[in-house]
This record gives C-alpha cells, structure tokens and sequence, in this order.
C-alpha cells in the first residue's frame, strides 16, 4: 500500500495503517511544495463546524473526542507530548452583526444535528468580560463551545512521522507523484526519477489531490482559501482561554490568525492582511499592542468546494482511496482510529459514504 | 570575548544589571556588551539557558535585553546611549495587564 502525502492526513492514516498490520510507503513532496500541515493554526476544533452538513459536524465531534486516545497512544509510541489541551474556547464577536451571525449558525447546527452537535453558550459583553476581564470592550459578545481545544502541531506533525516510521512505514520526501496509470494488478506511480507499483494507493497529496484523483476514477474539487498568520515574541503564559483566531502556544508565541483570502494564489503575505489580523486582535486583547510580531506566513487549506472532506474508494480502480480535507488537526483522530484501519481492510463503511465527491455532480473520468 | 582595536575616543555611559559600563558612541548595544565582556545577555524562556548576542543584524533574537525598563529588545538593533539602563532579560516578558487567573473560561 502507499500514500501518496506526507502531511497531517497522509501521515496519521500511515501510521493507522501500520498500526493495524498494514506498512505503508509515504510518497512525499519537498520542502518547498504547498503544505498546509506546516501552516496551520493547530486548533482542535468543533464549534462552527458542519453548517447544513451534520454529518461532518459529527464526524468533528467523535474525531475530538477520541483525541485524547490518540495524543496518548502517540506518546506511547514516540515519548512525545503533542501538547494536547481541551479546555474549551471562544469566539468573539466585533459587532453585533457578527454575534447574531455566529449565533445563527450555532443554532442551525444544533438543530440539524438534532442538538448532537457540542452545546455551546452565546455570551453578550458583559458576560464575556466577566469570564475574561482582560477582553477589550469592543467585543460585543463571543460564543463558548467546551469542547475546543488545541496542540503543538509542529510537534503532532514530528509525532506521527516518528511514529509511522517506527512502525515500519517507509517515507520517502522529495518524491512528487506526477502521474498515476491503473495497471491489471494496482497502480503504476510516477515521479521524476521513479516508478512504483503498488497494489493499492491512497490520495493524501493535499492540494495535490484535486490533479490525481481523476487519474483513479476519483475527484477532488478545491477552492481557493488563503491562510495568514501572525507569531509574536514569546511571552509569559497570558492567555488562559484559547479562542478561534488567537491562541498562545504552549512555549509562549502568540498566534494570530483566520484570515481567509480566495483570489490570490500568491504565496507571500500580505500586509494589509496583517494589519487587518494584528487591528482585530488588539481590540480583543488590548494588551497584545505591546507585543512584538517576529513571524508571519502564509498556506493554502485543502478546503474542498463546500468546506466538508471528502473520503472515498474508487468505483472504477477499487484499490484507490481518497481522504482530502481541511481540518487535518482536528480529524487526525479519525484518520488515524477510524479511516485508517477500514482502509486497511480495503473498505469504507457506509457511514462515510456522505463524505463521497459524488456529491458534487461532477463528472469522475480518468 | 571581543577586543576593541581601537582605545574609545568618544566614551559612552551606560550599565547593565547594575554595573557600569563604557562603549564606543555609534555602538550597537549588543557590540557594547560584548566588548565590555558581557558574554551571555539573557536566559530563555523555556529552557533558563543562558545565551548572547549571535546574529547581530536582527534575526536571531538571542540578545534579548530589557532597556530603560521595556522588555524584550534587540540590543542589536539599538544604538547604545548615555545613561541607558540594561538588564538581562530573564526569561519571557509579562505583558503589562492583570493576568488572567486561569478562571475565566471555566463554567
């Protein structure tokens, strides 16, 4: 079996597969290759999620659940801490627009999910300065969701490699998969400088996999969703509630971010961005504005055309599997618990079968 | 341990952590220290590890001081003045707020 991916979601479903007898070989891109894993924001994360699709508000729900499950069986095997916290989280609101907007979708998903959807409060400002009297008084309210929580995902990413590899996957960096060609007995591989055949295959190339899923009999349709975030100095442990667009990571940085742009495919950040990001944290946290930002980057989520992953097998070439997604922290627990070890077993149980790209109507040629 | 070339011929005044101090006007901060024998200028926020000035053009973050009572500067980057006040910066800076007690977000 190979994995054509080396991030969050080609690494946990290798290191699932390993664990459930299967050794895997990772393909992986370069340094240089568009990696949302190296990019992300790290927040394991339900509230919000899953708008008029319930079942992916689910899926979020049981993946932070079993996190904890999956932080410790990482630690058994690799000594590492992931850095694991769920505490709860918030969402602030700079207007009261933006309160009634993010109150509405809460409600919707709960009443879509018939009320499985995490419970959630709407807070007013008052409130939210009660629970956190160092919020700005520009917040007009927040949501609170109890079950959010975050990582280090550097360290998540360190781990899963470790792990898989320990486990006896194979990995392989600078190793593009450029075409796929279905032979009588699985897949011929392409790169640059190497042909593999492999009996079956999972697509796990991120932003990659919108190209060769076609080339299986799958489809993958992306939208564009540019990230930017912004890292400050170190600094004393000061916040104690991690919220959807600040957190301070385990060692002390301040991130900051959630901006989302969808025209642009450039790679380096904007500065009107950071303005933006850097103004709407300050006025959340007037503290912030004495701090120093040191870093700022850029990446690109894996966001499908409605936001919600996409896990299939081929119809046409059954040993191809898919798994493409933009929450690649928050769903590590279920590529790695739950995905990985149906795809051992050459299967995908029903209950994903919503997460198919047929959803999309598009045509799946090879 | 850095040796100047030249004796100072426009002295500076300044001190860090209490002891007094002279450099070349014009000096970086962080240039200052070392030629002063200032070896190590910060412990870090994780570890406690001593450490100093290492890049010296602003991109390594290793000469982290507290100058004139704010914490966290770059002495590379700063030009060293009279009367400047410099303390080893220990560990990560405070921000000046309240901080939260920890029971803000629980229910």
């Amino acid at each position: 079996m190979t994995v054509i991916g080396g991030g969050l979601v080609g690494s946990a479903i290798a290191w699932g597969l390993a664990r459930f007898g299967v050794q895997p070989l990772v393909l992986d891109g370069a340094d240089l290759d568009l990696r949302a894993s190296r990019a992300n924001f790290a927040l394991v994360w339900v509230q919000g999620k899953g708008l008029h699709a319930p079942h992916y508000a689910m899926w979020s729900r049981k993946s932070a659940e079993a996190w904890p499950i999956l932080a410790d069986a990482l630690s058994d095997d690799t000594g590492l801490d992931v850095g694991l916290l769920q505490q709860g989280a918030f969402t602030f609101a700079l207007s009261d627009e933006e309160l009634d907007n993010a109150r509405a979708d809460m409600e919707t998903i709960a009443k879509e999910t018939a009320g499985g959807a995490p419970a959630f409060e709407v807070l007013d400002g008052a409130q939210t300065r009660q629970r956190l009297p160092h919020v700005g008084t520009d917040v007009v309210g927040a949501i609170y969701c109890a079950a959010d929580g975050h990582v280090n995902a550097l360290r998540l990413f360190h781990a899963l490699h470790m792990a898989m590899t320990k486990r006896g996957a194979a990995y392989r960096p600078r190793h593009a998969v450029r075409t796929i060609q279905p032979v009588a007995d699985g897949f011929v591989l392409k790169g640059d400088d190497f042909s593999i055949l492999s009996h079956r295959i999972v697509l796990a190339a991120g932003l990659d996999n919108e190209r060769l899923a076609p080339m299986v009999g799958l489809a993958c349709p992306l939208k564009r969703s540019k990230g930017q975030i912004l890292v400050t100095e170190k600094c004393k442990p000061f916040l104690s509630c991690l919220t959807a667009t600040i957190r301070q990571a385990d060692e002390g940085g301040i991130m900051i971010g959630d901006s989302e742009e969808t025209d642009t495919s450039a790679i380096a950040a904007s500065s009107e961005i950071s303005a933006v990001l850097a103004s709407r944290a300050i006025r959340v946290f007037p503290a912030l504005a004495d701090l120093n930002v040191v870093r700022s980057w850029t990446g690109f989520r894996v966001k499908t055309a409605d936001g919600v992953p996409i896990y299939e097998r081929s119809e046409r070439y059954p040993g191809a599997f898919i798994a493409a997604c933009h929450s690649g922290v928050t769903l590590a627990a279920n590529h790695a618990l739950v995905v990985a070890p149906q795809i051992a077993a050459s299967r995908l149980d029903a209950t994903l079968s919503a997460f198919s790209a047929g959803r999309f109507n598009v045509e799946q040629t090879s | 341990m850095l040796n100047r070339l030249r004796d100072l011929r426009d002295p500076v005044h300044f001190s860090f952590d209490g002891v007094p101090m002279q450099a070349e006007r014009g000096d970086t901060l962080a240039v200052a220290l070392l030629a002063a024998g200032v070896n190590h200028v910060r412990r870090t926020g994780i570890s406690g590890a001593a450490r100093g000035p290492y890049c010296l053009m602003g991109v390594c973050f290793e000469c982290l001081v507290t100058v004139d009572g704010v914490q966290n500067r770059q002495a590379c980057l700063i030009e060293v003045d009279d009367e400047m006040d410099v303390l080893s910066q220990q560990g990560a800076p405070s921000l000046p707020m309240p901080v939260d007690d920890g029971e803000g977000s629980k229910q």
